[in-house]
C-alpha cells in the first residue's frame, strides 16, 4: 500500500519586541527568575492589559512579507484554561479576527534526496495572529514541587498557520527554514530557537495515496529544531502507519517528542475535555490598522528573498542553488552584493566567453564561489556569523581582483584568503609581503617548462606517442617549479606547443 | 460637622477652624462607635489615616491645598491601596495587599485626601444586599434588620450614618445606585469609560465603573473632579478633556424634559416608592421641568441579557484566583489540580462560585452563540432603546430600585429575586451610559427611596445639575439615620 | 434546555471549583432557576444585529515599546503562597 503524508505547521515565533505584549515588562532573555514580570504579567488583582504598538508593526510586515491580506480590524480574545504558567487564567490571543488573514504564501526550495531531485514548491499561509506567550515550569525538583517563572509570560508571539500543504519531513524542514530566515530577514524574531524564539507544532496524517480525505491528525508540539522537526514527524508517520496496518485506529491528540528515545508521546495533560471558551476580551479593544499605516509599513520592508533570489538568477544568471545560499539570510545576501559592487567598481576587464557573456556576470559567479565557498566555511568552522566575518566585503573583492586579473591563481589566492583572515591585512599586502605574484613573462615560463622537459624525457616520448594524459603530468611539475605562481593559462599555452616539439 | 458638606469641610479646613487630624479623628472616633453595629467597614488603620491627615495639615499650612485635601473619605475594598489590605469582600484576597495604588486611589492621593478605611462590599462586588462578603453582612443603618443593598453597601452605609463624609464605590449592575437608594444618599455611576478601572479589582471589565457615593449631588461633582479623567493604564478610559463637573449646578431647569419610561413604572414597582418617586416628579416640574412618556422596550431583557454577560466576563476574570502568585491557598490538597479546585472551592463564597458556574456554562462548547452573541446582541438592542429615548428628553427618570431595603436573609436563598431587583438599574451599565441615585422621600417603613436619573453619555454635569436643583428645594439628602449608641 | 447534573460537574471541573455531591445538586437547582429567566433571551429575533461586546465604539490605544516596569520581584512575591529561589512553586506538573 502506497500512504501519503499530509502535513500542516504551525509556528511561533516571538517577536523580537523590547517589552511585553500587553505590559511595559522588558523581554531580555535570561533574566534572573520572575524579575521581568510585572503587576499585569503576575496578573495581580486589579491590572488591566495595555497593547505593544511594535508587536502589531511587526505582525503586518510579516503579513506584508508572504502576501497576506491584511485585517483592517482584529479582535484579542481570551482562550481560558488553568496552568500554572498562565497567570490570568487564560492566554489572550486572536481567534475570529486575526491581524493576518488568508491569502499568504511562502516559496520553498526543497533539497534533492537520495530519490529525488530538488524543486519548489509553494506552502499556502493559512493566517498569523498575535498572542501571548506563557511563562516557563522548571522541574528540577524543590521538594516535589515545580518552579514556575514567568518573565516569558506575556512575550509577544505571532502564530503562523499554514495549509495541511506539505506532504515529507523534507518539505516540513524547508519551509520550516525557509519561515525561519524570512522572519530574521524582515527583522521581526531573533530566530533564536535554543531560547525558544521560533518554535514548530507539526500536525501529521497519512493516507491512502490517490484519496482526498484527510487522516486522523496528531499534533506534535514545541518543535524547537529542524532536526527534531524532521524526526518527530519521521518517527510519527512510521508510528501512524504501522497502527493503521496492524488494524489500530490513530487518535486525535498532542503528542511530545523525546529526543532522547527518538519518540513521540501522548501528552496527556492537554487531553482532558479542552473547552476553552473563547470570547472578546474585554479589557481590550478592537485593533484596527488603516491603509496608510500598511502602505507605511510596506514601503519600509527590504527586497524580500524570493524577489532577491530571483533577481540573482535573472541579473547575474546565478545558478538557482546559488542564488538559494546566498538568499538564506539578508545579511549574507547583502555581503555578497557589497562584494560584487566593490569588485566591479574596480573593473573587471572585457574577458567574454560563452559561459560568462559579461564581465559582470563573471564577477558574479567568482563572488558567489567564494562567499558560498570559501568564507561560507571558514565562518563556519570560526563559528562566526557573516557580519563578524573578519574579510569586510571589501577586502574580499581586493582579493577576487587580483584573481581576476590574473596576478594571482585560483589556488594562490586560497593562500591569501587564509593570510588575510588571520588579520595579515589586504590582498595586495600579502600578495606583495608574501611574494605570491602569479609568473606571467613568457621567458620565465618558457624557461621552467624547458628545464621540465628535459628532465622528464621518457615522460616527453610517451606523451608524443599518444598518451594524452601525461599532459597533467607536465602541468603538475611546472606549477610546482614555479611554486604554484605561473599563469595557468600561460603555462597551459606554451607547455602544449613545447610538448608538440 | 458630621453634616457638613464637603465644600463646608474645605473651607473650615482652608480657613484652620479644624486640621485634617482632628477631622479624621472626629470620623474614626464615630467609626469605632458605630461600626460594630453596622459593619461597613473591612479595614480601619487609624495610624495610616492620621499620618496621611497630618501631611495633609502640613500641605494645607503650605499654602498648597486643593479643594478636598485634607478631607477623609472611605474607599471601597475593591480599589487596590498601596501598604493596606485589598479583600474585596473575599476570603479569597483577606490578606492581599497591592503593591500598587488604583486610579482611583492615586488620585485621591494627589487630592491630599486621607483614606479612612476600606469599606465593606459583597465579595467581588457579587451581589445585591452585601450579605455574600467574607466579613459579615453591612447593616442598614436606617434598620439594622435590613439589606443596605450592594454591592458598595459599605460605603453606602458609611455615608449615610456619617462614618465619612463620602465614600467611593463601583457600579457594575447598580451596585452604586441601588444601595445609594436604600440608605438614602446621593450616587453617581458615571458614563462607562470615565473613571480608570486600573487596581480596581475586576468583576466585569466591560460593565464595571466607578463613582462617588455621598451625601449630595454637589459633593459627588467635587468627588468626580478628582476620580475622573484619562489613564493610560486602562485601555478602555477614554480620552477626552478634564471637564469641571460642578460648572452646570446652578443651572436652572426650566424647558428640562424628563422622559419616564413606562416599563419603570409597571408591575413590580412596590406602591410606596412609586408615590415617593411621583411626589419628586411634581416637584420638578413645579422647578420647569416637564415630562415626557417614553418607551425602554428591552427593560426586562436586560435581566438576562446582564446575567449571561456579567458572570461570562467574571468567569474569566477570577480565573486568575488560583493560589499560585497570592491569595487564599488550601492548607491541604493532593496534586494541581486538587490544589486549585479546592482552593478556588474554599476561597470563593456561594454566590461568586455560583456566577462563576453560570460564565462558565454560556462560554463553553455548545452554549456560546445561543447564550453569550445572543445577549450581546440583546444588549445592543437595549443601548438602541435609551439612543431613542434620547431624541424625545434630556434625561430619564424612574425609581432606582423596585422596593425599600428588605430584610437581611429574605433574598439569600433565591438569587432569581435577588437577581430581579436590579431590573432598573443593571440596563444604564449594559449601554454604558451614566446613571445616579437621589434620595427623593421615604417608603411606607421610614425606609429611603431613590429617584433614578439616567443621562445619556458624558451628561454627568447635566445630571448632577438636575439632582443639585432638585436637592436646593428639597431636604431628603439631609435627613440623617438615628442610630443606637449615639449620644 | 434543561441542565444535568454531569453538567454541573463537568462546568464545576472547567471552572477548577471542588463540588460535593450535595452541593453540585444545590448548584443544579439553583443554576436551573437561572437558567430559566436566561431562558426569556431566546424569544427575541436577533438576525442582523451586531452583537455590543463595548459600551464605547472605539478602538485600541497603542503602546510605546519602552520599558516602564523594574524589577519589583520581592514586592509581589511578598504576597505569594509559596515561593523559592524567585520561583513560585506548585504542585508538580505532568506534561
Amino acid at each position: 500500500m502506497q500512504w501519503e503524508v499530509v502535513i500542516g505547521l504551525e509556528t511561533h515565533a516571538q517577536l523580537n519586541t523590547v517589552t511585553k505584549i500587553f505590559s511595559g515588562a522588558a523581554t531580555a532573555y535570561g533574566a534572573e527568575p520572575n524579575t521581568q514580570a510585572c503587576a499585569v504579567d503576575l496578573a495581580l488583582p486589579g491590572v488591566l492589559p495595555v497593547f505593544n504598538r511594535a508587536a502589531a508593526e511587526k505582525a503586518v510586515r510579516f503579513g506584508l512579507a508572504v502576501g497576506a491580506r491584511i485585517n483592517r480590524k482584529s479582535v484579542f480574545e481570551r482562550k481560558n484554561y488553568f496552568y500554572p504558567d498562565l497567570p490570568k487564567g487564560y492566554q489572550t490571543t486572536q481567534l475570529e479576527l486575526p491581524i493576518v488573514a488568508e491569502g499568504g504564501t511562502l516559496r520553498i526550495q526543497v533539497p534533492s534526496t537520495g530519490s529525488g531531485q530538488a524543486y519548489e514548491k509553494d506552502i499556502r499561509i493559512t493566517r498569523a495572529h498575535m498572542e501571548e506567550d506563557a511563562g516557563k515550569s522548571l522541574h528540577e525538583d524543590f521538594h516535589g514541587m515545580t518552579g514556575i517563572d514567568l518573565n516569558r509570560a506575556g512575550t509577544p508571539l505571532v502564530e503562523i498557520v499554514t495549509e495541511p500543504d506539505m506532504r515529507s519531513s523534507t518539505e516540513a524542514v524547508a519551509y520550516a527554514k525557509m519561515l525561519h530566515s524570512l522572519v530574521r530577514w524582515i527583522g521581526i524574531c531573533d530566530g533564536n530557537m535554543q531560547e525558544g524564539s521560533f518554535r514548530c507544532d507539526a500536525n501529521v496524517s497519512v493516507r491512502i495515496k490517490g484519496t482526498d480525505t484527510l487522516g486522523t491528525r496528531c499534533e506534535i508540539k514545541n518543535l524547537n529544531s529542524f532536526k527534531f522537526l524532521e524526526k518527530a514527524i519521521e518517527y510519527e508517520v512510521r508510528r501512524q502507519i504501522e497502527l493503521i496496518e496492524d488494524g489500530g485506529r490513530v487518535v486525535q491528540e498532542t503528542r511530545l517528542y523525546d529526543p532522547d528515545r527518538d519518540e513521540t508521546r501522548s501528552m496527556r495533560s492537554k487531553e482532558e475535555a479542552n473547552d476553552y471558551r473563547y470570547f472578546p476580551d474585554p479589557d481590550l479593544l478592537p485593533l484596527v490598522v488603516s491603509d496608510a499605516y500598511i502602505e507605511e509599513i510596506r514601503s519600509a520592508l527590504p527586497e524580500l528573498p524570493q524577489a532577491k533570489r530571483e533577481r540573482f538568477i535573472n541579473e547575474y544568471s546565478l545558478p538557482p542553488y546559488d542564488a538559494g545560499v546566498l538568499t538564506s539570510a539578508r545579511e549574507l545576501a547583502d555581503y555578497f552584493e557589497a562584494t560584487l559592487r566593490s569588485l566591479l567598481s574596480k573593473g573587471v576587464g572585457i574577458l567574454t566567453t560563452p559561459e560568462y557573456p559579461s564581465a559582470e556576470i563573471f564577477a558574479a559567479k567568482i563572488t558567489a564561489n567564494w562567499v558560498i565557498n570559501d568564507l561560507s566555511s571558514a565562518l563556519n568552522n570560526a563559528s562566526l556569523e557573516i557580519v563578524d566575518s573578519p574579510i569586510s566585503s571589501a577586502q574580499l573583492a581586493g582579493l577576487l581582483k587580483r584573481i581576476q586579473d590574473s596576478t594571482i591563481s585560483g589556488k594562490i589566492a586560497k593562500e591569501v584568503f587564509a593570510a588575510m583572515w588571520n588579520g595579515e591585512g589586504e590582498a595586495d599586502a600579502v600578495i606583495e609581503a608574501k611574494g605570491l605574484k602569479q609568473v606571467s613573462d613568457s621567458g620565465a615560463i618558457e624557461k621552467i617548462i624547458d628545464e621540465i622537459i628535459a628532465a622528464n624525457p621518457g615522460q616527453l616520448a610517451e606523451y608524443r606517442s599518444g598518451k594524452d594524459k601525461l599532459f597533467g603530468f607536465f602541468v603538475g611539475q611546472a606549477m610546482k617549479a614555479s611554486k604554484g605562481k605561473a599563469n595557468p593559462a600561460q603555462l597551459n599555452e606554451i607547455l602544449k606547443q613545447k610538448l608538440a616539439g | 460637622m458630621l453634616n457638613a458638606s464637603l465644600k463646608e469641610l474645605s473651607a473650615l479646613l482652608a480657613g484652620k477652624k479644624i486640621s485634617s487630624f482632628e477631622l479624621t479623628q472626629t470620623f474614626l472616633k464615630r467609626i469605632n462607635e458605630l461600626n460594630p453595629a453596622l459593619n461597613a467597614f473591612i479595614t480601619v488603620d487609624a495610624e495610616k489615616s492620621l499620618a496621611q491627615a497630618r501631611a495633609a495639615d502640613e500641605r494645607i499650612a503650605a499654602g498648597q491645598a486643593d479643594l478636598l485635601t485634607g478631607i477623609p473619605f472611605a474607599q471601597k475594598d475593591i480599589f487596590c491601596a498601596q501598604d493596606w489590605l485589598s479583600t474585596c469582600g473575599s476570603k479569597m484576597l483577606a490578606n492581599f495587599s497591592a503593591p500598587y495604588d488604583a486610579h482611583v486611589i492615586e488620585q485621591f492621593n494627589r487630592a491630599g485626601a486621607v483614606n479612612l478605611g476600606k469599606t465593606n462590599m459583597d465579595e467581588f462586588a457579587m451581589g445585591s444586599s452585601n450579605e455574600t462578603s467574607f466579613f459579615g453582612k453591612v447593616k442598614n443603618p436606617w434598620d439594622v434588620s435590613r439589606v443596605p443593598g450592594g454591592s458598595s453597601g459599605g460605603s453606602a452605609a458609611a455615608v449615610a450614618a456619617r462614618l465619612c463624609p463620602a465614600a467611593t464605590g463601583t457600579d457594575t449592575g447598580g451596585s452604586i445606585r441601588q444601595p445609594a437608594a436604600l440608605v438614602g444618599i446621593t450616587g453617581l455611576k458615571p458614563t462607562y469609560g470615565t473613571v480608570s478601572r486600573y487596581g480596581m479589582i475586576a468583576f466585569a471589565s466591560s460593565l464595571d465603573q466607578a463613582g462617588p457615593m455621598a451625601r449630595s449631588a454637589e459633593d459627588c461633582a467635587l468627588m468626580m473632579n478628582v476620580m475622573a479623567g484619562f489613564d493610560s493604564r486602562d485601555s478602555t478610559s477614554l480620552e477626552r478633556e478634564k471637564e469641571d463637573y460642578t460648572r452646570d449646578l446652578n443651572q436652572p431647569l426650566k424647558g428640562l424634559r424628563i422622559g419616564l419610561p413606562k416599563e419603570y413604572f409597571a408591575e413590580g414597582l412596590a406602591a410606596d416608592v412609586a408615590k415617593a418617586v411621583e411626589a419628586a416628579l411634581s416637584e420638578y416640574r413645579k422647578l420647569g421641568a416637564e415630562t415626557v412618556d417614553i418607551s425602554l422596550p428591552n427593560t426586562r431583557l436586560s435581566i438576562p441579557v446582564y446575567y449571561v454577560l456579567a458572570p461570562a466576563e467574571a468567569s474569566s476574570n477570577l480565573a486568575r484566583y488560583d493560589g499560585v502568585r497570592y491569595g487564599y491557598r488550601a492548607p491541604e490538597y493532593g496534586d494541581l489540580t486538587d490544589m486549585y479546585q479546592k482552593s478556588r472551592a474554599q476561597g470563593f463564597g456561594p454566590e461568586v462560585k455560583r456566577r462563576i458556574m453560570i460564565g462558565t456554562y454560556v462560554l463553553s462548547a455548545g452554549y456560546y452563540d445561543a447564550y453569550y452573541i445572543q445577549a450581546q446582541k440583546l444588549r445592543r438592542l437595549i443601548a438602541q432603546d435609551f439612543e431613542t429615548a434620547f431624541k424625545q428628553c434630556d434625561v430619564i427618570m424612574g425609581p432606582t430600585a423596585p422596593t425599600t431595603a428588605f430584610k437581611l436573609g429574605e433574598k439569600s436563598d433565591d438569587p432569581v429575586s435577588m437577581y430581579l431587583s436590579d431590573i432598573y438599574t443593571i440596563a444604564v451599565n449594559l449601554a454604558g451610559l451614566p446613571g445616579m441615585s437621589v434620595p427623593c422621600g421615604f417608603g411606607d417603613n421610614g425606609l429611603p427611596v431613590g429617584l433614578q436619573i439616567v443621562g445619556n453619555y458624558f451628561a454627568e454635569a447635566k445630571m448632577l445639575n438636575v439632582a443639585h436643583q432638585y436637592q436646593l428645594a428639597t431636604d431628603w439628602h439631609q435627613r440623617m439615620p438615628l442610630l443606637h449608641g449615639e449620644g | 434546555m434543561s441542565l444535568t447534573l454531569d453538567d454541573v460537574k463537568r462546568i464545576a471541573h472547567l471552572a477548577r471549583i471542588e463540588v460535593g455531591e450535595s452541593e453540585a445538586q444545590a448548584y443544579l437547582a439553583q443554576l436551573s432557576s437561572i437558567f430559566g429567566l436566561v431562558e426569556e433571551m431566546q424569544a427575541v429575533d436577533t438576525s442582523g444585529i451586531e452583537p455590543m461586546a463595548h459600551a464605547q465604539d472605539v478602538v485600541l490605544r497603542l503602546r510605546e515599546d519602552v520599558v516602564s516596569e523594574p524589577n519589583r520581584r520581592e514586592a509581589c512575591q511578598a504576597v505569594a503562597p509559596q515561593v523559592e529561589a524567585g520561583l513560585y512553586l506548585v504542585p508538580k506538573v505532568i506534561e
